[in-house]
């Protein structure tokens, strides 16, 4: 199983209630994945010339100032750490990679995201838990995709947890698996040089997307070319600084919902994660057909 | 809702228990009741108004979820919204009628009744269906009608890939295009006693004046599940 969900704002004036509607989204999707629960929240965007790293590190009580420190220290850059349970927001202006690297020096540190936009909550537990930890209804921004966990393909960590972020602003969450991964997972190492730090599927069905972005391919196109690429069962939402795309497998195992208005777009794995937006009554509410890529906003 | 008085019972999801909901309905179990309920906020909770034994009228007035309707026996079930999966999943009689869309594996499995979907129904729509009839006034997905025994489905949009796959004794007719046909379904052709089948269901679905000249009948070409003596290598 697994539960995913995800809410785009169409509008600014609603950007304020991006965590009030997304996180009963979540906390719906419990029976559907009880092991775990991630989000990725796209909001606040990082000043000019710096970037956000959302850090992970399993001791609440982790001194991240030292961190910050050190990414001064060592890339002779402005930092900042914005704590939060067991995560950071790390803003910095120097060379992103660099930074990734000395962030992750320290014991069990690791880096989730890097982006403009995109940080990234995830957890163990409970996705009602997961919410509270860190504050997911009281955060606003322009979307947000999450995910609660039943694992089938490795084990239940926080770092096998989604989203997988594998490339700047970028993050996918997956209901199902994927077949194919390994030989992938092989094939971007060795012609693309990425690295992969899970044994898990949906980190290569995110590598792969970011990928096909880098070779200037839209969200959309990317998926579409996940449709030839990627084998097994799969229902995808994916999202990027500006956009936000649906993908289900040929055979559609897993099951989906969107609906829109003149507000947002929602998607979730059923109608009950849905039930408690405003204004769903009147939603065009539909399910995604089968190896047909929906998108919105832009890439 | 017509016909049933003035005075439903009304059961509302909201602050109210799916089991304790579902108890009131299967109180009027093995009687005549012919009450009408009304079941406000579905909000799309699985497993809706299931194993119903009576002549009851139940409105459920929202979107339902999974399996909503399941086992039904002689009730009549009226989704106002769309359906989760499995809708009607072993009805034995009765009337289930969806006004919007419903997911994948509408009527799976059910022996009799009618099953109505206004919209379109999702992949696997009468999955190894076993004598009941369902009338969808849209479209339905792929791998529909794969396996299915004995019953009728009547598809006044287009059909998805792999249409009657390993089908056996059931029938189907479709207004529309067909992605493609699944192993041993082939067209047959429509004689009078189709043309006469297809208008009762048609009538029964409250469509009775639909458009017939564009439909098609398909069924089992009868290859793949008779033994051959050529196959008995294989066995």
């Amino acid at each position: 199983m697994c539960g995913i969900v995800g809410l785009f704002l169409k509008r600014e004036d609603t950007r304020s209630e991006l965590g009030r509607l997304f996180s009963p989204m979540l906390v719906e999707m419990t029976s559907r994945g009880p092991d775990s629960a991630g989000v990725a929240v796209y909001r606040n965007p990082s000043p000019a010339e710096c970037w956000k790293l959302t850090s992970f590190n399993p001791d609440p009580g982790f001194d991240w100032d030292r961190v910050a420190a050190r990414l001064s220290e060592e890339l002779q850059a402005e930092t900042v750490a914005e704590p939060n349970d067991t995560h950071c927001v790390i803003l910095c202006d120097g060379d992103p990679a660099s930074a990734v690297e000395v962030i992750e020096q320290s014991d069990c540190t690791q880096v989730m995201s890097v982006g403009r936009l995109v940080e990234i909550y995830k957890e163990t537990g409970l996705p009602r838990d997961v919410v509270e930890r860190f504050g997911l209804e009281s955060m606003r921004g322009s979307h947000a995709v999450g995910h609660t966990r039943m694992a089938t393909e490795s084990a239940v960590t926080t770092a096998g947890s989604h989203p997988f972020s594998t490339g700047p602003d970028i993050c996918l969450v997956h209901n199902g698996s994927l077949s194919n991964h390994n030989r992938l997972r092989e094939m971007l190492e060795r012609t693309q040089g990425m690295r992969f730090r899970t044994e898990n599927d949906t980190e290569v069905a995110a590598a792969y997307v970011t990928h096909r972005l880098q070779m200037g391919r839209s969200l959309h196109a990317a998926f579409e070319d996940c449709i030839d690429a990627l084998d097994g069962f799969y229902t995808f939402v994916a999202a990027t600084a500006g956009g936000f795309a649906v993908l289900r497998d040929p055979i559609a195992c897993k099951p989906a919902l969107l609906a829109e208005t003149e507000e947002y777009v929602a998607f979730g794995s059923e109608y009950r994660a849905l039930a408690g937006l405003p204004g769903i009554g009147n939603a065009e509410v539909w399910e995604p057909e089968p190896a047909l890529v929906y998108s919105w906003g832009i890439d | 809702m017509s016909g049933r008085g003035d005075n439903p019972v009304i059961l509302d999801l909201e602050g109210g228990s799916l089991r304790a909901v579902n108890a009131r309905l299967q109180a009027e179990n093995r009687t005549d009741s012919e009450t009408y309920f009304r079941l406000l906020n579905p909000g799309g909770a699985h497993s809706l108004a299931c194993g119903l034994d009576a002549p009851v009228l139940v409105g459920i007035e929202g979107h339902a979820g999974y399996f909503c309707a399941g086992m039904n026996q002689r009730a009549h079930v009226v989704v106002e919204g769309n359906a989760g999966q499995g809708v009607a999943e072993n009805m034995m009689s009765g009337r289930v009628h969806v006004k919007g869309n419903s997911s994948q594996s509408a009527g799976a499995t059910a022996h009799g009744g009618l099953l109505v979907i206004e919209g379109n129904a999702a992949a696997r729509c009468g999955v190894s269906l076993k004598g009941a009839d369902i009338v969808v006034k849209g479209s339905v997905g792929h791998m529909s009608m794969f396996m299915a025994q004995a019953g009728r489905l009547v598809v006044l949009g287009d059909a998805g890939d792999a249409l009657g796959d390993s089908i056996y004794e059931a029938r189907i007719y479709v207004r529309g295009k067909v992605g493609n046909l699944g192993a041993d379904c082939v067209r047959k052709p429509m004689r009078d006693t189709h043309w006469k089948e297809l208008k009762s269901l048609l009538q029964a679905a409250g469509c009775g004046n639909a458009e017939t000249g564009g439909f098609q009948r398909y069924g089992s070409a009868r290859e793949l599940y008779h033994f051959k003596v050529g196959n008995v290598r294989a066995y």
